[in-house]
Protein backbone atom coordinates (compact mmCIF):
# COMPACT_ATOMS: atom_id res chain seq x y z
CA UNK A 1 0.00 0.00 0.00
CA UNK A 2 3.02 2.26 1.01
CA UNK A 3 4.99 1.26 -1.90
CA UNK A 4 1.89 2.29 -4.43
CA UNK A 5 1.29 5.58 -2.97
CA UNK A 6 5.28 6.17 -3.56
CA UNK A 7 5.05 4.75 -7.26
CA UNK A 8 1.93 6.97 -7.84
CA UNK A 9 3.57 10.18 -6.61
CA UNK A 10 6.79 9.24 -8.58
CA UNK A 11 4.19 9.19 -11.52
CA UNK A 12 3.18 12.68 -10.68
CA UNK A 13 6.70 14.15 -10.75
CA UNK A 14 7.76 12.82 -13.52
CA UNK A 15 4.27 13.44 -15.24
CA UNK A 16 4.99 16.95 -14.03
CA UNK A 17 8.53 17.08 -15.81
CA UNK A 18 6.87 16.04 -18.56
CA UNK A 19 4.06 18.69 -18.64
CA UNK A 20 7.07 21.23 -18.29
CA UNK A 21 8.79 20.37 -20.83
CA UNK A 22 6.03 20.08 -23.44
CA UNK A 23 5.05 24.05 -21.84
CA UNK A 24 8.98 24.65 -22.64
CA UNK A 25 8.87 23.39 -26.15
CA UNK A 26 5.26 24.66 -27.48
CA UNK A 27 4.33 27.55 -25.63
CA UNK A 28 7.84 29.28 -24.80
CA UNK A 29 9.72 28.57 -27.56
CA UNK A 30 9.17 27.51 -31.45
CA UNK A 31 8.05 24.04 -31.63
CA UNK A 32 4.58 24.59 -32.60
CA UNK A 33 5.67 26.97 -35.56
CA UNK A 34 7.43 23.65 -37.19
CA UNK A 35 4.27 21.36 -37.27
CA UNK A 36 3.57 21.65 -40.80
CA UNK A 37 7.02 20.20 -42.70
CA UNK A 38 6.14 20.18 -45.94
CA UNK A 39 7.87 22.77 -47.72
CA UNK A 40 9.96 23.33 -50.97
CA UNK A 41 13.16 25.24 -51.02
CA UNK A 42 14.47 27.63 -53.42
CA UNK A 43 17.64 29.94 -53.39
CA UNK A 44 17.95 33.47 -53.80
CA UNK A 45 21.28 35.88 -55.16
CA UNK A 46 21.81 39.21 -53.17
CA UNK A 47 24.75 41.38 -53.92
CA UNK A 48 24.58 41.71 -50.17
CA UNK A 49 22.54 40.65 -47.50
CA UNK A 50 23.09 42.43 -44.70
CA UNK A 51 22.08 41.46 -41.03
CA UNK A 52 20.50 38.24 -42.34
CA UNK A 53 20.56 35.24 -40.85
CA UNK A 54 19.69 31.85 -40.89
CA UNK A 55 15.84 30.87 -39.50
CA UNK A 56 14.88 34.66 -40.15
CA UNK A 57 11.41 34.58 -41.52
CA UNK A 58 10.55 34.85 -45.11
CA UNK A 59 7.22 36.81 -45.83
CA UNK A 60 5.32 37.91 -47.96
CA UNK A 61 2.42 40.83 -47.42
CA UNK A 62 3.56 40.25 -43.78
CA UNK A 63 2.61 37.20 -43.68
CA UNK A 64 5.37 34.39 -42.65
CA UNK A 65 5.47 32.00 -45.05
CA UNK A 66 9.08 30.08 -44.64
CA UNK A 67 12.58 30.00 -43.24
CA UNK A 68 16.11 30.57 -44.30
CA UNK A 69 17.00 27.62 -44.02
CA UNK A 70 21.14 28.16 -45.25
CA UNK A 71 23.44 31.31 -46.12
CA UNK A 72 26.44 31.05 -48.23
CA UNK A 73 28.50 32.74 -50.86
CA UNK A 74 28.86 31.93 -54.91
CA UNK A 75 32.58 31.62 -55.11
CA UNK A 76 32.30 32.86 -59.00
CA UNK A 77 29.67 35.68 -58.65
CA UNK A 78 30.85 36.58 -55.00
CA UNK A 79 26.83 36.96 -54.38
CA UNK A 80 25.49 35.58 -51.70
CA UNK A 81 23.35 32.88 -51.94
CA UNK A 82 20.18 32.42 -49.80
CA UNK A 83 18.01 28.58 -49.49
CA UNK A 84 14.08 29.80 -48.62
CA UNK A 85 12.37 26.89 -47.37
CA UNK A 86 8.70 27.86 -48.18
CA UNK A 87 5.74 25.97 -47.18
CA UNK A 88 4.04 23.49 -49.41
CA UNK A 89 0.61 25.42 -49.17
CA UNK A 90 2.34 28.81 -51.09
CA UNK A 91 2.59 28.41 -54.60
CA UNK A 92 4.46 31.64 -56.03
CA UNK A 93 4.98 32.75 -59.21
CA UNK A 94 7.93 32.06 -61.43
CA UNK A 95 8.87 35.65 -61.48
CA UNK A 96 8.28 36.71 -57.63
CA UNK A 97 11.16 38.98 -56.72
CA UNK A 98 13.03 38.81 -53.28
CA UNK A 99 13.77 41.56 -50.89
CA UNK A 100 15.74 41.95 -47.74
CA UNK A 101 13.48 44.08 -45.38
CA UNK A 102 14.00 45.13 -41.88
CA UNK A 103 10.99 44.17 -39.41
CA UNK A 104 10.67 47.85 -37.78
CA UNK A 105 13.68 50.75 -37.05
CA UNK A 106 15.95 47.99 -35.35
CA UNK A 107 14.39 44.88 -35.53
CA UNK A 108 15.60 41.99 -37.16
CA UNK A 109 15.73 41.26 -40.81
CA UNK A 110 13.57 39.00 -42.97
CA UNK A 111 12.70 37.98 -46.65
CA UNK A 112 10.09 39.72 -48.50
CA UNK A 113 8.54 37.98 -50.96
CA UNK A 114 6.37 40.17 -54.03
CA UNK A 115 4.93 37.99 -56.38
CA UNK A 116 5.05 38.73 -59.90
CA UNK A 117 2.36 38.17 -62.67
CA UNK A 118 4.03 34.68 -64.23
CA UNK A 119 1.47 32.15 -64.71
CA UNK A 120 4.05 29.30 -64.42
CA UNK A 121 4.98 28.38 -60.15
CA UNK A 122 8.08 28.89 -58.94
CA UNK A 123 9.64 24.82 -58.70
CA UNK A 124 11.72 23.43 -55.87
CA UNK A 125 15.47 24.11 -56.53
CA UNK A 126 15.01 27.30 -58.69
CA UNK A 127 16.64 30.53 -58.26
CA UNK A 128 14.53 33.89 -57.88
CA UNK A 129 16.14 36.12 -59.79
CA UNK A 130 14.85 39.59 -59.14
CA UNK A 131 16.08 40.49 -55.43
CA UNK A 132 17.26 43.91 -53.83
CA UNK A 133 19.70 43.64 -51.18
CA UNK A 134 19.87 45.05 -47.98
CA UNK A 135 20.06 48.78 -47.26
CA UNK A 136 23.64 48.76 -45.52
CA UNK A 137 23.42 52.57 -43.57
CA UNK A 138 27.32 53.49 -44.77
CA UNK A 139 26.29 53.33 -48.54
CA UNK A 140 23.35 54.85 -47.68
CA UNK A 141 25.18 57.66 -45.67
CA UNK A 142 27.69 57.81 -47.99
CA UNK A 143 25.55 58.16 -51.28
CA UNK A 144 23.87 61.30 -49.12
CA UNK A 145 27.19 62.58 -48.80
CA UNK A 146 27.93 62.04 -52.52
CA UNK A 147 24.71 63.53 -53.56
CA UNK A 148 25.64 66.80 -51.20
CA UNK A 149 28.93 67.55 -52.07
CA UNK A 150 27.51 66.85 -56.26
CA UNK A 151 25.07 69.61 -55.42
CA UNK A 152 27.16 72.25 -53.76
CA UNK A 153 29.93 71.69 -56.54
CA UNK A 154 27.00 72.53 -59.44
CA UNK A 155 25.91 75.50 -57.42
CA UNK A 156 29.39 76.19 -56.70
CA UNK A 157 29.79 76.09 -60.90
CA UNK A 158 26.49 77.53 -61.50
CA UNK A 159 27.35 80.77 -59.08
CA UNK A 160 30.96 81.59 -60.13
CA UNK A 161 29.66 81.43 -64.06
CA UNK A 162 27.17 84.79 -62.66
CA UNK B 1 65.54 23.76 3.85
CA UNK B 2 64.92 25.64 1.28
CA UNK B 3 63.38 22.99 -0.70
CA UNK B 4 60.86 22.17 2.02
CA UNK B 5 57.93 24.25 0.54
CA UNK B 6 58.32 23.01 -2.79
CA UNK B 7 57.72 19.08 -1.28
CA UNK B 8 54.93 20.41 0.46
CA UNK B 9 53.19 21.73 -2.58
CA UNK B 10 54.23 19.12 -4.30
CA UNK B 11 52.67 16.28 -1.36
CA UNK B 12 49.44 18.80 -1.72
CA UNK B 13 49.59 18.02 -5.61
CA UNK B 14 49.60 14.62 -5.12
CA UNK B 15 47.37 14.16 -3.05
CA UNK B 16 44.86 15.87 -4.75
CA UNK B 17 45.48 13.84 -7.81
CA UNK B 18 45.07 10.81 -6.03
CA UNK B 19 41.54 11.77 -4.32
CA UNK B 20 40.49 12.98 -8.30
CA UNK B 21 41.69 9.47 -9.29
CA UNK B 22 39.87 7.94 -6.11
CA UNK B 23 36.63 9.78 -7.21
CA UNK B 24 37.13 9.02 -10.51
CA UNK B 25 37.35 4.94 -9.95
CA UNK B 26 34.62 5.38 -7.17
CA UNK B 27 32.36 7.24 -10.01
CA UNK B 28 33.11 4.26 -12.42
CA UNK B 29 32.36 1.64 -9.86
CA UNK B 30 28.90 3.16 -9.09
CA UNK B 31 27.82 3.91 -12.73
CA UNK B 32 29.34 -0.16 -13.57
CA UNK B 33 26.25 -1.14 -11.00
CA UNK B 34 23.38 1.23 -12.34
CA UNK B 35 22.17 -1.94 -14.62
CA UNK B 36 21.95 -3.73 -11.58
CA UNK B 37 20.10 -1.81 -9.78
CA UNK B 38 18.09 -0.76 -12.40
CA UNK B 39 16.82 -4.32 -12.20
CA UNK B 40 15.47 -3.54 -8.69
CA UNK B 41 12.99 -0.85 -9.51
CA UNK B 42 11.64 -0.16 -6.48
CA UNK B 43 14.35 0.96 -5.04
CA UNK B 44 14.50 3.28 -7.63
CA UNK B 45 11.70 5.00 -7.52
CA UNK B 46 11.77 5.01 -3.56
CA UNK B 47 15.25 7.03 -4.21
CA UNK B 48 13.25 9.63 -7.16
CA UNK B 49 10.45 10.09 -4.59
CA UNK B 50 13.25 11.03 -1.53
CA UNK B 51 15.57 13.06 -3.96
CA UNK B 52 12.95 14.36 -6.62
CA UNK B 53 9.25 14.70 -4.86
CA UNK B 54 10.51 16.13 -1.49
CA UNK B 55 12.75 19.01 -3.43
CA UNK B 56 9.20 19.82 -5.67
CA UNK B 57 8.04 22.79 -2.65
CA UNK B 58 12.03 24.85 -2.24
CA UNK B 59 12.09 24.34 -6.63
CA UNK B 60 8.81 25.43 -7.16
CA UNK B 61 8.84 28.43 -4.77
CA UNK B 62 12.55 29.59 -6.09
CA UNK B 63 11.80 29.21 -9.74
CA UNK B 64 8.43 31.51 -9.39
CA UNK B 65 10.52 33.97 -6.78
CA UNK B 66 13.41 34.05 -9.63
CA UNK B 67 10.48 34.89 -12.43
CA UNK B 68 9.09 37.57 -10.39
CA UNK B 69 12.30 39.17 -9.68
CA UNK B 70 13.66 39.07 -13.08
CA UNK B 71 10.54 40.43 -14.76
CA UNK B 72 10.57 43.13 -12.20
CA UNK B 73 14.44 44.61 -12.61
CA UNK B 74 13.98 44.06 -16.67
CA UNK B 75 11.08 45.58 -17.57
CA UNK B 76 12.33 48.64 -15.70
CA UNK B 77 15.94 48.62 -18.02
CA UNK B 78 13.50 47.60 -20.83
CA UNK B 79 10.64 50.03 -20.75
CA UNK B 80 13.57 52.99 -21.10
CA UNK B 81 14.10 51.85 -24.26
CA UNK B 82 10.51 50.93 -25.49
CA UNK B 83 11.11 47.51 -25.59
CA UNK B 84 8.88 46.15 -22.86
CA UNK B 85 7.55 43.31 -24.67
CA UNK B 86 10.76 41.35 -24.95
CA UNK B 87 10.34 40.92 -21.05
CA UNK B 88 9.58 37.11 -21.35
CA UNK B 89 12.25 36.16 -24.44
CA UNK B 90 14.67 37.88 -21.63
CA UNK B 91 13.47 35.91 -19.03
CA UNK B 92 12.86 32.71 -20.98
CA UNK B 93 16.37 33.22 -22.26
CA UNK B 94 17.83 33.48 -18.99
CA UNK B 95 16.12 30.71 -17.04
CA UNK B 96 16.05 27.89 -20.31
CA UNK B 97 19.85 28.17 -20.84
CA UNK B 98 21.44 29.70 -17.24
CA UNK B 99 19.90 30.12 -14.11
CA UNK B 100 17.20 26.84 -14.83
CA UNK B 101 19.73 24.32 -15.01
CA UNK B 102 22.39 26.03 -12.43
CA UNK B 103 19.85 27.12 -9.62
CA UNK B 104 18.36 24.11 -9.56
CA UNK B 105 21.36 22.17 -9.07
CA UNK B 106 22.78 24.84 -6.60
CA UNK B 107 19.29 24.27 -5.01
CA UNK B 108 19.82 20.79 -5.40
CA UNK B 109 22.91 19.90 -3.90
CA UNK B 110 21.35 21.87 -0.85
CA UNK B 111 17.98 20.07 -0.35
CA UNK B 112 19.06 16.81 -1.77
CA UNK B 113 23.04 16.31 -2.02
CA UNK B 114 23.22 17.39 1.64
CA UNK B 115 20.40 14.42 2.85
CA UNK B 116 22.53 11.56 0.64
CA UNK B 117 25.62 12.23 2.11
CA UNK B 118 24.33 12.78 5.83
CA UNK B 119 22.70 9.42 4.84
CA UNK B 120 25.70 7.25 3.52
CA UNK B 121 28.03 8.84 6.00
CA UNK B 122 25.65 7.86 9.09
CA UNK B 123 25.17 4.47 7.62
CA UNK B 124 28.82 4.27 7.43
CA UNK B 125 29.52 5.47 10.63
CA UNK B 126 26.52 2.72 12.14
CA UNK B 127 28.55 0.09 10.27
CA UNK B 128 25.06 -0.68 8.07
CA UNK B 129 27.34 -0.79 4.94
CA UNK B 130 30.01 -2.89 6.12
CA UNK B 131 27.33 -5.65 7.64
CA UNK B 132 25.61 -5.59 4.12
CA UNK B 133 28.67 -6.80 2.73
CA UNK B 134 28.91 -9.58 5.10
CA UNK B 135 25.87 -10.58 4.44
CA UNK B 136 26.97 -10.62 1.13
CA UNK B 137 25.59 -7.72 -0.42
CA UNK B 138 27.16 -5.26 -2.39
CA UNK B 139 26.21 -1.85 -0.94
CA UNK B 140 27.15 -0.33 -3.87
CA UNK B 141 24.66 -2.20 -5.96
CA UNK B 142 21.57 -1.55 -2.98
CA UNK B 143 22.49 1.58 -1.58
CA UNK B 144 24.38 3.85 -3.78
CA UNK B 145 23.45 2.98 -7.17
CA UNK B 146 19.93 3.74 -6.88
CA UNK B 147 20.33 7.15 -5.01
CA UNK B 148 22.29 7.55 -8.11
CA UNK B 149 20.26 6.76 -10.54
CA UNK B 150 17.32 8.49 -9.20
CA UNK B 151 19.39 11.85 -8.40
CA UNK B 152 19.63 11.78 -12.47
CA UNK B 153 16.15 11.40 -13.17
CA UNK B 154 15.32 13.67 -10.97
CA UNK B 155 18.17 16.64 -11.53
CA UNK B 156 16.72 17.17 -15.18
CA UNK B 157 12.99 17.42 -14.57
CA UNK B 158 13.55 19.66 -11.49
CA UNK B 159 15.28 22.16 -13.80
CA UNK B 160 12.81 21.60 -16.54
CA UNK B 161 10.04 22.57 -13.63
CA UNK B 162 12.25 25.45 -12.30
CA UNK B 163 12.26 27.02 -15.84
CA UNK B 164 8.42 26.74 -17.00
CA UNK B 165 7.28 28.08 -13.21
CA UNK B 166 9.65 30.98 -13.93
CA UNK B 167 8.47 31.57 -16.84
CA UNK B 168 4.83 31.71 -15.79
CA UNK B 169 5.84 33.69 -12.62
CA UNK B 170 7.36 36.14 -15.69
CA UNK B 171 4.04 36.08 -17.07
CA UNK B 172 2.11 36.80 -14.07
CA UNK B 173 4.15 40.32 -13.51
CA UNK B 174 5.04 41.22 -17.00
CA UNK B 175 1.09 40.84 -18.26
CA UNK B 176 -0.99 40.77 -14.93
CA UNK B 177 0.31 43.51 -13.00
CA UNK B 178 2.43 45.47 -15.22
CA UNK B 179 0.03 45.25 -18.09
CA UNK B 180 2.87 43.84 -20.95
CA UNK B 181 0.47 42.77 -24.08
CA UNK B 182 0.09 38.95 -23.90
CA UNK B 183 0.13 38.12 -27.65
CA UNK B 184 3.25 40.02 -27.51
CA UNK B 185 4.89 38.36 -24.55
CA UNK B 186 4.45 34.78 -25.90
CA UNK B 187 4.89 35.80 -29.47
CA UNK B 188 8.33 37.62 -29.37
CA UNK B 189 9.42 34.67 -27.14
CA UNK B 190 8.08 31.83 -30.11
CA UNK B 191 10.49 33.72 -32.22
CA UNK B 192 13.21 33.60 -30.68
CA UNK B 193 13.87 30.78 -29.01
CA UNK B 194 14.53 27.48 -30.48
CA UNK B 195 13.93 24.08 -29.05
CA UNK B 196 16.90 22.26 -29.34
CA UNK B 197 19.38 25.06 -29.09
CA UNK B 198 18.27 26.69 -26.36
CA UNK B 199 15.67 24.58 -24.15
CA UNK B 200 17.62 21.34 -25.59
CA UNK B 201 20.97 22.28 -24.31
CA UNK B 202 19.21 23.59 -20.92
CA UNK B 203 18.12 19.67 -20.21
CA UNK B 204 21.54 18.76 -21.06
CA UNK B 205 22.94 20.82 -19.06
CA UNK B 206 20.76 20.15 -15.85
CA UNK B 207 21.60 16.44 -16.58
CA UNK B 208 25.30 16.59 -16.26
CA UNK B 209 24.84 18.88 -13.13
CA UNK B 210 22.27 16.06 -11.70
CA UNK B 211 25.29 13.84 -12.44
CA UNK B 212 27.41 16.06 -10.55
CA UNK B 213 25.55 16.94 -7.96
CA UNK B 214 24.59 13.19 -6.84
CA UNK B 215 28.23 11.56 -7.65
CA UNK B 216 29.77 14.03 -5.13
CA UNK B 217 27.28 13.82 -2.76
CA UNK B 218 27.53 9.96 -2.63
CA UNK B 219 31.14 10.16 -2.75
CA UNK B 220 31.73 12.43 0.14
CA UNK B 221 29.38 10.13 2.14
CA UNK B 222 30.86 6.70 1.21
CA UNK B 223 34.68 8.37 2.35
CA UNK B 224 33.02 10.08 5.27
CA UNK B 225 35.08 9.34 7.89
CA UNK B 226 32.89 7.89 10.67
CA UNK B 227 32.39 9.87 13.50
CA UNK B 228 29.73 12.81 13.84
CA UNK B 229 32.46 15.69 12.86
CA UNK B 230 33.31 13.28 9.87
CA UNK B 231 29.87 13.38 8.62
CA UNK B 232 29.44 16.89 9.42
CA UNK B 233 32.25 17.72 7.76
CA UNK B 234 31.82 15.71 4.82
CA UNK B 235 28.01 16.98 4.54
CA UNK B 236 29.86 20.30 4.17
CA UNK B 237 32.54 19.51 1.72
CA UNK B 238 28.76 18.23 -0.74
CA UNK B 239 28.01 21.39 -0.95
CA UNK B 240 30.79 23.25 -1.81
CA UNK B 241 32.37 20.93 -3.67
CA UNK B 242 29.11 20.05 -5.69
CA UNK B 243 28.12 24.24 -5.90
CA UNK B 244 32.30 24.97 -7.58
CA UNK B 245 31.88 22.34 -9.55
CA UNK B 246 28.55 22.93 -11.14
CA UNK B 247 29.59 27.12 -11.88
CA UNK B 248 32.78 26.11 -13.35
CA UNK B 249 31.35 23.05 -15.72
CA UNK B 250 28.51 25.41 -16.23
CA UNK B 251 30.80 28.07 -17.69
CA UNK B 252 32.63 25.27 -19.88
CA UNK B 253 29.19 23.98 -21.20
CA UNK B 254 28.12 27.42 -21.86
CA UNK B 255 30.98 27.90 -23.90
CA UNK B 256 30.87 24.90 -26.14
CA UNK B 257 26.91 24.98 -26.26
CA UNK B 258 26.14 29.10 -27.15
CA UNK B 259 29.48 30.49 -28.04
CA UNK B 260 28.55 30.87 -31.61
CA UNK B 261 25.64 33.56 -32.47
Amino acid sequence: MNRKSIETLVGLFVLLGILALVFLALKAANLATFANNDSYAVQARFDNIGGLKVRAPVRSAGVTVGRVTHIGLDGKTFQGVVTLDIEQSYQFPRDTSAKILTSGLLGDQYIGLEPGGDERNLQPGQVITQTQSAVVLENLIGQFLFNKAADAGTEAAAGGKK
Amino acid sequence: MSMNWIATLGRVALQWLHSLGHAAFFFVDVLRRCPAALRRFSLVVAQVHAIGNLSLVIIVASGLAVGFVLALQMYYALVKYGAAESLGLIVNLALVRELGPVVTALLFAGRAGTSLTAEIGLMKAGEQLAAMEMMAIDPKVRVLAPRFIGGIVSMPILAALFSAIGILGAYVVAVLLIGVDSGNFWSIMQNSVDVWRDVGNGIVKSAVFGVICTAVALYQGYETKATPEGVAYATTRTVVVSSLAVLGMDFILTALMFSTP
